[in-house]
């Protein structure tokens, strides 16, 4: 059981939790994750990365956005309320040490997760450059937060209502492209789509860039595969290999079919990621 | 195999039981070698390929007496040495034989822990009842007594009456050992261990207990509420259990006895790490270990649709690659999820596929398909990744391997396209290897089982280690012969060290 001290809405659909968890807050490093249940008989395991923990209170941070069933429930919880399912810290956590210059690229919800590492990254030692990203204004989270690590922040919104009317990828590219700029590793962060175009536009440049894997899971120790991606000739196991992969060796299109594993056909023709059949369509634009 | 409709069964039975019950005169070494096995009733196939209640439904008092009268008490039983934990086998069945159920079961717990459970999952077939002369005389070991099926009729009675006491807890030693999962080999060892009065902690990554027999083994062959009635034993004797708590991540393993103070730790993390093929085609969406899909269905819950928020696969033509007795559950489960063709297949024939005998029985009934002297070469999937087909090869037997076994040769040009929309990798499991990547203290071999001495210590001193960890993926009685004996070295272990 771990109880809910604070809860924030961010955004239209996004919600920032503190939950109580002492022994996780102890052991966690940056880029590892937890897995909860909003229910203990019947609810479905889901993976969240760490945002953030804090010694004072004992709490993980959580940052999730409302997409299907059990972010709905948790969406639902409130302060005070136990979380009858929460285990963790999983998977390995980022290699942190100094690069020297680091460009770390969030797209929406993905920055909650990549502001540990920012955070860790710039301790080390790396001259930090965020780029931040969302559909709009709105979606834009942790702006603050981001603001304070960086020593360059850079926003992008797809509709222009905030900061540069841009793809991530557009920022991404120039820096680069221009030798004074160019970052010596590149953490990418978002949806599938956005952290496969990230990876393709950093790979003419061979600048090493990792992404962090949200795969499906059920047990999150290695025991079911269920969270299996292609890494080069590899088949590595998400949430005790990963959840960071090196972006250049990911088969991205077969991660993102598995993540669609349980769409029914019908739904699927609907929804199947309006989101990335527009960011697609962007990213052919702009070339 | 015959078979018969319940009623059927219990109308024969009848017979013969007041036929043996109400004799003046004992009945003679001979007369009872005679006697007919009893079979297992069990729940019409028709009815069960839609639900997940239990197949075998249990003897009735008439059938497991008849059954027990077949024991003709050898002077030197072998079936005592047979089984891993040495249960007095001719002790039990003689009180069953005789009407006294509380003394079988008694008899029973001398030596075994989770007799409901073992009865209903151990191999018996090729440890206590391989040597049974009752079966020899019949020159058929499935004609042997049937041991399993009595030790789970007394188990099963025990619980009925609601008068299970849990063991008696010697006073507490001050001593605290932590045990890593709670599989078979774990609870086996928190019993024990708990016994001599010391405070007992079991671990849990999951956050229902019960391990491989909660997440893998499923309802029907082994119902939840059989391991509810154990573990519930269990903390009547004052064992702890903390779920949700992964060893190695939550907290490092050596990191009990530093910093929460344990004298001694058992690891049974069993062998939870799938193998896959290694073919072209087996990260298609469709394509599943046996332990992801029977974890969905089973832990889960996926096959309650209505209630449970995990998903399940909806498949309709589907592949399961091997012939243990995960491959059964697997393709049995699939039966229940609703597909309508379901294939198990095998590379070698009928005859050395390692699952039980009526496991395979069972899912022949429940037309489950046997594609023997098959094997996969490889998966293939339309342009949304999605399985749709499996092209496979024939074999033919030759030369026997190291396992003895005649080693499965591809016929050249036999391949064949089967058509599929999911496929369930069932091969083996190799170790999970969360606790010894999290502990370099801790020597494992060249598979990832960790080393350990005879008296199951690790190479850490406190430490020690059983089951599927440790043997690599074996059975439910091994896994608890191995704890049993674990737990005897921690208990020397704790008395020895201050």
């Amino acid at each position: 059981m771990a109880k809910i001290l604070h809860k924030e809405k961010l955004s239209a659909d996004v919600y920032l939790m503190r939950v109580h968890a002492p022994l996780i807050v102890e052991e966690r490093k940056a880029g590892q994750f937890i897995i909860l249940q909003t229910d203990e008989e019947y609810g479905e395991r889901i993976p969240l990365t760490i945002a953030d923990a804090s010694e004072e209170d004992d709490s993980i941070t959580l940052i999730f956005q409302v997409v299907g069933k059990t972010t709905t429930e948790l969406s639902r919880f409130n302060v005070g309320d136990d979380l009858p399912v929460l285990v963790g810290p999983l998977g390995l956590p980022t290699h942190i040490k100094n690069f020297g210059k680091v460009v770390c690229v969030g797209g929406g919800i993905g920055v909650a997760p990549l502001h540990p590492i920012a955070h860790a990254l710039k301790a080390a030692g790396n001259e930090v450059t965020t780029i931040i990203g969302a559909r709009n204004k709105e979606l834009i989270i942790l702006e603050k937060e981001m603001e304070t690590i960086a020593d360059k922040l850079i926003i992008c919104t797809d509709d222009g209502s905030y900061g540069r009317k841009a793809l991530v990828t557009e920022p991404l590219e120039e820096l680069c492209k221009d030798e004074a700029t160019k970052p010596d590793m590149v953490i990418a962060i978002g949806p599938p789509i956005m952290m496969k175009f990230c990876s393709l536009t950093t790979k003419p440049y061979n600048v090493f860039t990792q992404v962090s894997l949200n795969t499906i899971m059920v047990d999150g120790t290695g025991m079911c595969g269920g969270c299996r991606v292609n890494v080069g000739d590899e088949v590595k196991f998400v949430c005790v290999e990963g959840p960071e992969f090196d972006g250049h060796l990911v088969d991205f299109d077969n991660m993102m079919a598995r993540l669609s594993s349980y769409k029914g056909i019908e739904e699927e023709a609907a929804h199947k990621c309006y989101v990335d059949k527009e960011f697609e369509a962007k990213v052919e634009e702009t070339k | 195999m015959s078979h018969l409709t319940q009623a059927e069964i219990s109308e024969q039975v009848k017979i013969i039981f007041d036929d043996i019950f109400n004799r003046t005169e004992p009945l003679k070494k001979k007369e009872q070698l005679k006697i007919p096995p009893q079979m297992m009733p069990a729940q019409d196939e028709n009815i069960r390929r839609h639900n997940l209640d239990e197949v075998a439904v249990g003897y009735s008092v008439e059938q497991a007496r008849v059954e027990a009268m077949r024991c003709i008490q050898c002077a030197k039983p072998s079936c005592i040495a047979d089984c891993p934990v040495e249960i007095n086998i001719p002790g039990f069945i003689l009180s069953i034989a005789e009407n006294d159920f509380q003394n079988a079961i008694d008899i029973i717990k001398e030596t075994s822990l989770l007799p409901s459970i073992c009865g209903r999952v151990c191999p018996q077939e090729t440890q206590c009842q391989i040597s049974c002369a009752t079966g020899l005389f019949n020159k058929d070991v499935d004609k042997a007594v049937a041991i399993g099926r009595l030790e789970r009729f007394v188990a099963d009675w025990e619980r009925e009456q609601g008068t299970i006491v849990p063991p008696e807890v010697k006073p507490e030693t001050g001593k605290k050992v932590a045990i890593v999962g709670s599989g078979p080999a774990g609870l086996v060892v928190a019993a024990d261990v708990r016994r001599e009065g010391h405070e007992v902690t079991v671990f849990e990554a999951f956050h229902k207990l019960g391990g491989v027999m909660r997440y893998g083994i499923p309802e029907f062959r082994l119902p939840n509420s059989i391991i509810d009635q154990e573990v519930s034993t269990l903390e009547k004797m004052g064992v702890k259990f903390q779920k949700n708590y992964v060893v190695g991540r939550t907290r490092k393993l050596l990191d009990l006895m530093k910093k929460d103070n344990f004298d001694s730790i058992f690891i049974g993390t069993g062998a939870g790490l799938p193998m896959f093929m290694g073919i072209e085609g087996e990260n298609l969406v469709g394509v599943f270990s046996a332990n992801e899909y029977l974890t969905r269905a089973n832990l889960m819950k996926a096959y309650d649709e209505e209630h449970s928020d995990t998903p399940f696969y909806h498949s309709k033509n589907v592949a399961v690659l091997g012939g243990g007795n995960v491959a059964m559950d697997s393709a049995r489960m699939a039966v229940r999820l609703g597909a309508e063709n379901v294939y198990v297949v095998y590379r070698r024939t009928e005859k050395e596929m390692p699952a039980r005998v009526e496991e395979v029985a069972h899912a022949k009934e429940e037309g489950i398909q046997f594609l023997f002297l098959q094997n996969a070469k490889s998966i293939k999937g339309n342009e949304k990744g999605r399985v749709t087909g499996m092209e496979c090869l024939r074999y033919e037997l030759g030369e026997p391997d190291d396992s003895g076994r005649r080693r499965p040769v591809v016929i050249e040009g036999s391949e064949f396209m089967l058509e599929l929309d999911t496929v369930i990798v069932a091969i083996g499991n190799g170790s999970n290897p969360l606790v010894s990547q999290t502990t370099p203290e801790l020597v494992v071999n060249k598979w990832g089982n960790l080393i350990v001495d005879e008296k199951m210590k690790t190479s850490v001193d406190g430490v020690y280690a059983g089951g599927d960890i440790v043997l690599g993926a074996a059975t439910v009685i091994l896994a608890m012969g191995e704890g049993r004996k674990a737990a005897a070295a921690i208990n020397e272990f704790l008395i020895n060290s201050n």
